[in-house]
């Protein structure tokens, strides 16, 4: 059985002038121990998945309709006290910015150990002892030491290590890292990279790793799910969608990408922006920046359709051998 | 932090002399004591000979300097309307206006903090709506007003309270306390309310607004994210956050009140400094003024003293820099 299933998720924004749909259906689902990538431009819904998932959308934001089922069991209408136990237990989050998402009044011993005794059944000692491990886990030197330390006495590559073991330290079963290298140095992004893979893999935990960075998801990901305006526009297994893309979204997303093997006058773009969500066109989203257009993507919305491995919400998929 | 404390009270040196300056340099100017002092019918010669007596003849400056001089010995001169020392008249009110100010600040402080993190968490119950609504008339009726409509509805109409004085004091040493008596704390319930009313919901406010605004930040979200309780959230985390910049207001504001008491006194006819200043500014008694102003810079240093002590136990950012 899938960890995480999302089946048909819409969720919705109501507002004085009618309501928007953030998320329009969408559906995916996280096997254990896998590391699924979900990419696409900023507003394309990716951090609202996230949010939604762990029961911690900004009002007046609210899942109008679909699932989530967390091994079976339906959570997307559980209250907040309903919630608790799942969040950090059971699904763990990081986030963006390391340097807002501590307490600045509280060391990070103590906020490991409130973490791990709302959650476990520790007695102070072994909650402290078990601090002491993950800040050892996350790369922290001389841990015994730094763990009575404040957040402001670490850089933020190291803050964002805390935030990961606070992330795992309750041992959940999936974790949602929301463009957790997004703020931090370039020099910094593969190390904190490399450790959330290592330490996932070593304790069997899936991963639902937001970004948009495609080198990112390419190194790391297994699956990879590509939104656009709110909607799953391909997802697959990462090399097919990488190196054979079936949606024109996500091929002219490739085709953004800077490459050192073969230089180019200008890099590819995609003509236009995405649309807002007041302002979706009928059918297919991104019909109107579509090279591939057809009468019917401007009427009709496709539904996930399956090629080979991959599943694209696509009329006119990008054929295999026209991929540069 | 022996060092610091240290460097704090050297620091307000200087600002006790600028404060004191200006006291005396516009007190020096309003108003001619003398004349108040000896009536309507006197002798040039009676004239020269109190002007004298006062010193009030020498140059602006060598008065500065003798009056700086006797200060710091704890010698503030003699009342030109009471011709007592000015020392003792303080002494003899301070305790009234402690008294009072304590405990205005331990109701605002004890029914103001609660409300606003109440007002915070539940932001949209009826009942925060509804504090909110009389938090605003608080903030805006002026003290005098309040003063007397309360003395209208329980002195005068319930007729359960005293409407004026502080009641029956007890000797303590150099000490009087109204706190000892039933008389004394009866009539310490409606000046108190007077006075702490506003500083009560501006600090609900305050800590209302701050606590919305650390509610809305990303490590409460994170800390929902790592499951933790509500009270954890709220009291483990928001609260902490909400207290740094409380503290500074807070403290100004609590400054104030014994700084200000002066209204409250008045409408109350309390024994207090601030009715004595009053009365002192009705006659030009310049060493009273004078003296009460340096106290009351004295109590403002104290008080930000305390307020920066306080900030690093709150704050371990602060302490870090140390």
């Amino acid at each position: 059985m899938a960890l995480l299933e999302v089946d048909r998720l819409v969720v919705e924004f109501p507002g004085r002038r009618g309501t928007l749909r953030a998320l329009d259906e969408i559906s995916f689902s996280i096997e254990p121990g896998e590391v699924l990538g979900v990419v696409g431009e900023s507003g394309a819904g990716k951090s609202l998945t996230g949010a939604a998932i762990i029961g911690l959308l900004e009002p007046p934001g609210r899942v109008a309709s679909g699932q989530i089922r967390l091994e079976g069991t339906r959570i997307d209408r559980f209250t907040d006290a309903q919630m608790r136990p799942i969040r950090g237990r059971r699904i763990g989050a990081i986030f963006q910015d390391p340097l807002t998402t501590l307490d600045p009044l509280v060391s990070v011993g103590k906020q490991l150990v409130e973490t791990m005794q709302t959650h476990l059944k520790l007695s102070d000692r072994d909650a402290r002892a078990r601090a002491v491990g993950w800040l050892e886990q996350v790369g922290i030197p001389a841990a015994a030491e730094r763990v009575g330390a404040y957040p402001h006495q670490f850089s933020g590559g190291m803050r964002q290590r805390v935030v990961i073991a606070l992330a795992l330290c309750a041992e959940p079963k999936l974790v949602i890292a929301d463009e957790p290298t997004t703020a931090l140095d370039v020099s910094i992004q593969a190390q904190i990279i490399a450790l959330l893979r290592r330490l996932t893999t070593d304790h069997g935990t899936s991963v639902m790793l937001v970004t948009h960075d495609m080198g990112v998801i390419a190194e790391t990901a297994d699956r990879v799910a590509v939104m656009y305006a709110g909607r799953i526009a391909e997802i697959g297994p990462v090399r097919d969608v990488v190196l054979h893309p079936s949606h024109p979204y996500t091929e002219g997303l490739m085709g953004s990408i800077p490459q050192l093997e073969h230089r180019v006058e200008r890099l590819r773009q995609i003509d236009g922006a995405m649309p807002r969500l007041t302002a979706i066109p009928p059918g297919c989203a991104f019909n109107p920046r579509c090279g591939r257009v057809l009468e019917r993507c401007r009427v009709d919305r496709p539904d996930l359709l399956a090629r080979g491995t991959t599943l694209a919400a696509c009329w006119n998929m990008v054929p295999m051998d026209d991929v540069t | 932090m022996f060092s610091f404390i240290l460097s704090r009270i050297l620091q307000a040196i200087p600002v006790l002399l600028a404060v004191g300056f200006i006291s005396f340099a516009m007190f020096a100017f309003v108003g001619d004591p003398v004349t108040i002092m000896l009536g309507q019918d006197y002798t040039e010669a009676q004239r020269a000979a109190l002007v004298s007596q006062l010193g009030l003849d020498q140059p602006f400056f060598v008065q500065y300097a003798k009056f700086v001089v006797e200060a710091v010995q704890g010698n503030f001169g003699i009342s030109y309307r009471l011709a007592r020392p000015v020392g003792a008249l303080i002494a003899e009110r301070l305790p009234a206006t402690v008294e009072l100010a304590l405990t205005a600040a331990v109701l605002a402080l004890a029914i103001g903090l609660p409300l606003g993190v109440y007002t915070g968490i539940r932001r949209n119950s009826a009942l925060s709506r509804l504090i909110m609504v009389f938090s605003l008339l608080g903030v805006s009726l002026p003290t005098f007003l309040i003063g007397i409509l309360l003395i209208l509805v329980f002195a005068v109409q319930l007729g359960v309270l005293p409407s004026f004085g502080r009641g029956d004091v007890v000797q303590l040493g150099h000490w009087s306390t109204g706190f000892l008596t039933a008389s004394g704390r009866r009539a310490l319930v409606l000046p108190a309310i007077t006075l702490g009313l506003f500083q009560m919901t501006l600090i609900m406010r305050l800590v209302r607004s701050e606590m919305l605004e650390v509610l809305r930040s990303d490590y409460i979200k994170f800390a929902r994210a790592r499951g933790l309780t509500p009270r954890a959230i709220n009291f483990g985390h928001a609260l902490g956050n909400t207290l740094v910049p409380v503290i500074t207001i807070v403290g100004l504001q609590l400054g104030g009140l014994i700084a200000f008491s002066i209204v409250t006194e008045t409408v109350f006819q309390w024994p207090g400094m601030g009715l004595l200043l009053v009365q002192s500014i009705g006659v030009a008694d310049i060493p009273v003024m004078s003296a009460y102003l340096l106290l009351i810079a004295v109590v403002f240093v104290g008080i930000n003293l305390c307020v920066d002590l306080l900030y690093f136990a709150v704050d371990p950012r602060l302490r870090a820099n140390r």
